[in-house]
This record gives structure tokens, sequence and C-alpha cells, in this order.
């Protein structure tokens, strides 16, 4: 039976972490991410998870390390954010393409310069295309549940890939909450011991990581792509059999009071529950919105994102990032790609948002929504994305 | 899952790339990267064997002789060999 708990969300992570049994973890503390680390090394030091806690000297050892352990059979798991994250980038495309079943939980926060501690995911959207299946949690339960998920999907025969948790630095990070924690024998059951597809060892000799020329690099690279489209199939029948077990639902797009609107909010990570608010606020004043969460980044659910805003008229994109003089946020830029060749699409606009921690209110999503709104009845937006609440002289 | 040394096609690529074949790498010539060829001149050669220990494709093997030659399937011309012969017996020499 999960018992009902009260704590700081990154204390629960690395609960959620130690009842997924790892054998392995390799941490660098960066902020946010640290009372993950911190926490997980007591349960380690306390004798209550028998697992081997490396302490290294930097994020891309960190990786290396996990991604060494994977490769020996263990089950392997670290946690970081923002500058670390980008430390780790030269290994991540490897840890992808070596198909090392890896877990990795990002703390989401802005990259610097200037140096900021606070949330943005300026981290993770500059990973977006080194082969990891990536989550996106909304609130504390999510990151436990999300957490125990990623094992379970990353080692699946059919996935073989690593799986990024993110949660919204701060935010999540360091919020206190009420969350259901699965009992032992439960994630037991659901996550057997980890079956590597093969593993160094000396007796059965294998060579992992090796080197392709222009002959077969391109055969590999459409084989990494197909093994990450595949994935969405697995990772669908496990958070059915989540749903099965906890009760607890997730889908690639979770939708709020969203059926019949015509305008559409999409967010992702911790917005999603503030969005709720201004939903239900416009929805008593006689507006017809809804709300989308995107919850599974990469593989991009396009037929989910598809039927989500079939009939919709206004769909209006939230971004925590920025791609610098490119076309938008990076939610923005995919989302609009996607439903491009759809015959009837709603009208896309994108807003940037709470960069580098700048509070997000129901009522900042409520003026952006009622903006939008005014802007498709005058069949135009100003420019391709806007900068929210940016200070102008 | 297919496992063979030159998958074809993506399909048959294994997952993560792994090579199951202990010393498959033998398989892949690199003598055809090759534009110049190492040839030696032994009455130069003191047997040293630096060339032997220098070769990056350890192609360079002794004879009974004990003079050294390269096996053309693995050389690839780096010169290496050449440049680290201190009595300079080896030359490159253009591949015709
Ligand atoms: S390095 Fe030169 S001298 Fe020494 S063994 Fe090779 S060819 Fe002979
Ligand atoms: S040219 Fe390079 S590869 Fe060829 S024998 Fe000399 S050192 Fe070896």
């Amino acid at each position: 039976m999960s018992k009902r708990i009260g704590m700081e969300v990154s204390i629960a992570a690395a609960e959620a972490v130690a009842l997924c049994r790892i054998d392995v973890a390799a941490v660098y503390p960066i902020t946010p991410s640290t009372h993950i680390a911190e926490h997980l090394s007591s349960i380690v030091s306390d004798g209550k998870l028998d697992a081997e806690f490396i302490t290294v000297e930097s994020e891309h050892s960190a990786m290396s390390g996990i991604m060494g352990a994977s490769a020996a059979g263990a089950r392997a798991f670290t946690a970081t954010g923002s500058q670390g994250v980008m430390y780790m980038h030269e290994m991540l495309p490897v840890a992808s393409a070596m198909r090392l079943p890896v877990v990795m939980a990002i703390g989401n926060r802005a990259v610097s310069g200037p140096l900021n501690i606070l949330n943005d995911h300026g981290d993770i959207m500059m990973e977006r295309d080194t082969g990891w299946i990536s989550l996106f949690a909304q609130n504390g339960q999510e990151v436990i549940d999300m957490i125990i998920q990623a094992f379970r999907i990353a080692e699946h025969k059919d996935v073989m890939l690593p799986v990024n948790v993110n949660i919204d630095g701060f935010i999540l990070t360091h919020m206190v909450e009420a969350m259901d924690m699965p009992d032992q024998d439960e994630i037991d059951r659901f996550l057997p011991p980890f079956v590597p597809y093969a593993t160094l060892h000396p007796d059965r000799p294998v060579s992992m990581g090796t080197f392709a020329g222009n002959d077969i690099y391109t055969e590999i690279s459409k084989s990494k792509d197909a093994a990450l489209i595949n994935a969405k199939k697995t990772i669908l029948q496990i958070w059915k059999e989540w749903e099965k077990l906890f009760g607890r639902k997730y889908e690639p797009i979770e939708s709020y009071r969203a059926d019949d609107a015509e305008i559409l909010l999409l967010t992702m990570g911790s917005m999603g529950e503030t969005a709720e608010m201004a939903i239900d606020a416009l929805r008593a004043k006689g507006m017809s919105v809804g709300l989308l969460k995107f919850k599974l980044w990469r593989p991009f659910p396009f037929d989910e994102l598809k039927k989500a805003v079939k009939g919709a008229k206004i769909l209006t994109v939230i971004d925590r990032a920025i791609s610098y003089g490119g076309p938008g946020g990076p939610l923005g830029i995919e989302v609009r790609s996607a439903l491009y060749d759809e015959s009837s699409r709603p009208a896309i606009f994108n807003y940037i948002i709470g960069l580098g921690g700048r509070d997000v209110t129901p009522e900042d999503f409520m003026t952006i929504l009622k903006s939008s709104a005014s802007q498709a009845k005058k069949k135009a937006m100003k420019e391709r994305y806007v900068i929210y609440g940016v200070r102008e002289s | 899952m297919v496992n063979r040394k030159w998958p074809e096609t993506w399909q048959e690529v294994n997952p993560g790339c792994m090579v199951f074949e202990p010393g498959s790498a033998s398989e892949y010539h690199t003598g055809t990267w090759r534009s110049q060829k190492p040839v030696w001149n032994n009455e130069k050669c003191i047997k040293c064997g630096i060339c032997y220990i220098f070769c990056p494709e350890g192609c360079i093997h002794e004879g009974a002789d004990g003079y050294f030659s390269a096996d053309m399937d693995y050389c690839k011309g780096c010169g290496i060999c050449a440049h680290e012969c201190w009595p300079a017996a080896i030359s490159m020499v253009e591949e015709g």
C-alpha cells in the first residue's frame, strides 16, 4: 500500500530512486537538484540501499560513470541541471547511441550567462536533440511516478534508451507537497530487476561504442531515430499499467477542460497547475478556454497533439525557453511545425514566459489568453512570438 | 535483431551498434585509405624495431630474417614508421 507523505519533492525523488533499487549513482551536486543527490547519498550511506554512490569531480564524469555502470549491467541514475546538463552534453548522445537505459533527474534551471540559479527550461531544450526520452513533471506526485516509470521505460527491451525527468527548479524541487509514495513491494512488482541486452564481461566479449564511418553512420542514425519514435508505444503501455496499479493517469498530452474549448493554452512542467487556475477563472467568466499540458517531449507526440487541438480556433503555446534569433520558443516552433500540414489548424500564438525564474501567475495566463483572443479576432499576431512581461522603454 | 558484422540496412543495425564478435576490427581494411606506402631499405635498417612499436595500425611485423615489413591490407600510409626510423631506412612512396 502506498503511504501518504508530506515532504520536499527532491527528497521524495531520492526516495523514489531508492525504491527502484538502483545499483549505481554518480552525481555532481548542482543547484537546484542538489537535495536529490544529498538525500540519495544519505540513503546509501545509511545502508538502506545497496548501491555505489560515486562522488565524481564533474557532471561529464557523472554521466560517463553511470554509462559505464549501465554497460556493465547496473541500474544507474544521476541528477543535475543547467550548467551540469551542459557539461554532460558531450556524453548525452553517446548514452542514447549506445542504448544505455540510464535515468537522469533534471532540476530545470536557466543557463549562464548571466549566472542565474532559478527555473526555466533553457537547459533541457539545449539537449533536445541528444536522443533521450524526455518527460516533464507538473507536481511532486508526477516526479515520484515518472522517476519510477523512467527506469521501466528505459530498460524495456523494445526501448533501451536513456530517460530524463524534468523537474522545475525550486518551483518543484524545493516544494513541500503531499504525495503518495508507493511501497517497495508494489515497485518490485512493477519494476523487475534490470536485464541488460548485453554487458561488458570478459567471459562474453562485446564491443560497445564502436567507430562508424560514412558507410554506416546514416543507417545508425536512422535506427536511433526509429528507436525513439517506436518507444512511444511502450511508454503508453507502461503508463496504462501504472494507471491500473496506482490509479494515476499519464498521457503524452494531458487536457484540462479542453474538450469543447475554442481557445487552448499549451504548457509544460509545473506551469500546468498554475494555468488550471487561469482556465477556471476565465471559464467562470464564460470564455471558452481549455488547457493542454505536454508531458512527453521526446518522442514528440504528433498524433496526440493533432487530436488535442482538433476543433480549437486558437492555440497559445507557452515556452519557458527561447531559441535566440530563431522562430520562437522550442515548444512553439515544434507545435507550429507539427501542425503545418494539417488542412485545418488553430491560429498559433507563442509566448515566452518565466525566464530565469521570473514568477508565472494565473493572471499572466489570463492576460495572455485574452490577448491571443483579441489578436486572432484582428486576424494577425503582431510578432512570431512575444517575450511576455519584458520591460520596455 | 541481426548479429552481423556489416549491417546493410538500418533495420539490421544492432541496438547500440554492439559488436559481439571479438577482434572484428581486423575485417576492416584500413589499407584502402592509403595514398603513400612505406618502402623499406634493409641496407640501412639496424633491426631496432622502432617502426614496429610506433605503427598505429599494429601492421608491421618482423620477418624470419629480423627485418620488418608492413601488411598492406592495414597499412594506412600515415608515414609514422618512416618519420620514427632514425637511420631513415623507410621512405614513403606515392601509390601508383
Ligand atoms: S625503425 Fe628503421 S631501423 Fe628500426 S627496425 Fe624499423 S626500419 Fe629498421
Ligand atoms: S605508414 Fe603508418 S600504417 Fe603504414 S606501416 Fe608505416 S606506421 Fe604503419
